[in-house]
């Protein structure tokens, strides 16, 4: 569909009819105060070869560091042909379709997208995709109390070991609808029994778990499952899909399976592009299909017999339901739901399960030659998938800067999220890094934590 | 003509109102009603125990072609919803005034403002 911009004929026909003179009259009775002609710290518009030129500077800067932070975004090999069909003009928006229906192509798309999210998560049905991991956490907990009916608390448990960000965007999204979030301290990396023995007998609407956790570890996700369940509380688990490949489905922990699953495709195709953007998943029981946010593309035959695909149980939706609506997601991240579905019909099963195993085997072998380091130990002993903490014997920050000097992103700086745990450190390694690359990190940390000691 | 049975009480959101024998009120939607929304295919029943207002929303309807909320006709507390319309939500299309009852209630004062079936009725006939 072309687009037609409003010529200044038009714009002069459109005034004389409403019978104003100019367009600055039509707004006037909006007072001069509450106008605001340019935004602090914003610049001023440039042209597209200013842009282009700050834009390469600015790439620059980054340089091609050696990475080994993760914390909720990750750097996988993308095949090239991800975003060559990505970017082609029948996929390249970021908008699922308004006229749907006429968009056969694209609702194929997000319908095998829901079919395989739904396959990795285990649960029965996936949703066209939220705005990213936090988000997604976000939507499943007010998802949550609209589902739990007999829970009168909105009370959801939340231990650290979910991602602080996450846990952040939850609390701004929610919390103005009543939504309590209640956080449970995880002093051992993982959210415990023990820890959660108080909360017996309460009303909890629901309970948060990330699989695999923040710190990169494991948690014991059959019987916290089961304990929630048992005390009447929902569970919503946020987890990494590309581990799902390996470790077993939200949709099968415990003994009735997790309630809501949720998290970011990030690293199923999309680069790390400084943050974003991403793209969030969210899938449920079918018993809750109704509560459920955003957009759903079924599978359904036309007149004549022929398969065809057409967005459903929009009777949730805005549109239809106006203020009483599941949420306000209309539009969502389509573009990278394309590629996220491209990277999956790639690899397929066993080469997501390959991804996850090697980034496994790299990460332990990142450990492994980490802690020979004089002066670095690991904070806990706990099965990982791709990422650790590890203690370092001084401040993080300094160190860290060193590494960047020497072309090396050392991890995610654990103290302002966590200062409990002291000097701690994330790291991550995911299939992409060597054991050049991994030998490299360790002799720059060593000679790093040797010169700091001159210093000293 | 949709069915207006004599001996319920209606309101003007298209509620009917059945007095039962114990006192407590059986509630649904009228048979205009189900013929404007067309098929159902889902309705959310109350829980037991809810307590509204005259006018709160208390139920949702949801056809092929809209979702529409059910008002109480009435102040109380949610004695039961009825548990076949989770499996069986076309009950309401086939027995709008029987086996398609939304959710019984038992009133917190004695019902005022509804509309005899006359008055029905004649509402439906000012609507167009």
């Amino acid at each position: 569909m072309p687009f037609n911009p409003h010529t200044p004929k038009d714009v002069g026909d459109m005034l004389a009819a409403i019978g104003a003179k100019t367009i600055e009259e039509l707004f006037d009775e909006i007072p001069k105060e509450l106008r605001i002609e340019s935004l602090a710290g914003i610049p001023d518009a440039l042209n597209e070869m200013q842009t282009g030129k700050l834009m390469m500077a600015r790439a620059a800067q980054d340089g091609m560091p050696l990475n080994f932070i993760g914390a909720g975004a990750y750097e996988h090999h993308i095949p090239s042909a991800v975003w060559a069909v990505t970017t082609r003009g029948e996929f390249y928006s970021a908008y699922t379709p308004y006229q749907a229906e006429a968009s056969q192509g694209t609702l194929q798309l997000i319908y095998e997208y829901q079919t395989m999210i739904s396959s990795l998560t285990g649960m029965e049905v996936s949703n066209a995709s939220l705005y990213d991991g936090g988000s997604a956490v976000a939507e499943a907990s007010l998802m949550s109390v609209r589902a739990h009916r007999k829970s009168k608390s909105q009370r959801i448990l939340v231990p650290t070991t979910v991602h602080p960000h996450y846990r952040k965007v939850a609390v701004a999204t929610a919390s103005g609808q009543g939504v309590r979030f209640e956080e449970i301290a995880c002093p051992k990396g993982y959210l415990s029994l023990a820890d959660l023995k108080k909360y017996e007998g309460e009303d909890i609407t629901a309970i948060v778990i990330q699989q695999p956790n923040f710190f990169g570890a494991l948690e014991d996700v059959d019987a916290i499952t089961d304990w929630a369940h048992a005390n009447g509380a929902l569970v919503i688990g946020s987890v990494n899909p590309t581990a799902l490949s390996i470790l077993k489905p939200p949709g099968e922990w415990g003994t009735k399976g997790a309630d809501i699953a949720c998290g970011d495709c990030q690293p199923l195709g999309v680069p790390l592009s400084s943050g974003g953007p991403y793209a969030g998943f969210l899938t449920t029981k079918m018993e809750f299909v109704r509560q459920m946010p955003g957009r759903i593309v079924g599978r359904t035959v036309d007149a004549d017999g022929h398969q065809g695909f057409a967005l459903t149980l929009q009777a949730r939706e805005q549109h239809i339901r106006r203020g009483k609506a599941t949420s306000n997601i209309c539009t969502n991240q389509g573009l990278l739901v394309t590629a996220a579905t491209i990277y999956l019909s790639l690899l397929g099963p066993e080469g997501l399960a390959r991804v996850a195993n090697e980034s496994h085997r790299r990460a332990n072998e990142l450990v492994a030659a980490l802690v020979r380091v004089k002066g670095v130990k690991l904070a806990f002993e706990r099965p990982r998938f791709h990422e650790a903490v590890l203690q370092l014997d001084r401040p993080v920050a300094p160190v860290l800067a060193e590494l960047a000097r020497r072309g090396i992103v050392g991890g995610f700086d654990l103290s302002t999220d966590y200062p409990e745990l002291g000097n701690a450190l994330l790291v991550c390694a995911t299939e992409t890094r060597s054991s050049e690359d991994i030998e490299k990190y360790a002799n720059a940390l060593t000679e790093t934590l040797k010169a700091a000691v001159r210093a000293a | 003509m949709s069915d207006i049975p004599a001996d319920l009480k209606y309101t003007k959101s298209h509620e009917w109102v059945r007095t039962l024998a114990n006192g407590n009120v059986e509630v649904g939607i009228t048979d205009h009603a189900q013929g404007a929304l067309g098929d159902l295919v889902f309705v959310d029943v109350p829980e037991a125990g809810k307590s509204l207002k005259a006018g709160d929303s208390f139920a949702v309807v949801e056809s092929v072609k809209a979702a529409s909320d059910v008002y109480a006709p009435l102040a109380g507390a949610v004695v039961e919803g009825n548990p076949a319309l989770g499996s069986q939500p076309e009950l309401i299309n086939s027995e709008p005034y029987g086996a398609g009852w939304i959710a019984r209630m038992k009133p917190a004062v004695a019902p005022q403002g509804l509309l005899s079936a006359a008055e029905y009725q004649a509402h439906l006939d000012a609507e167009g």
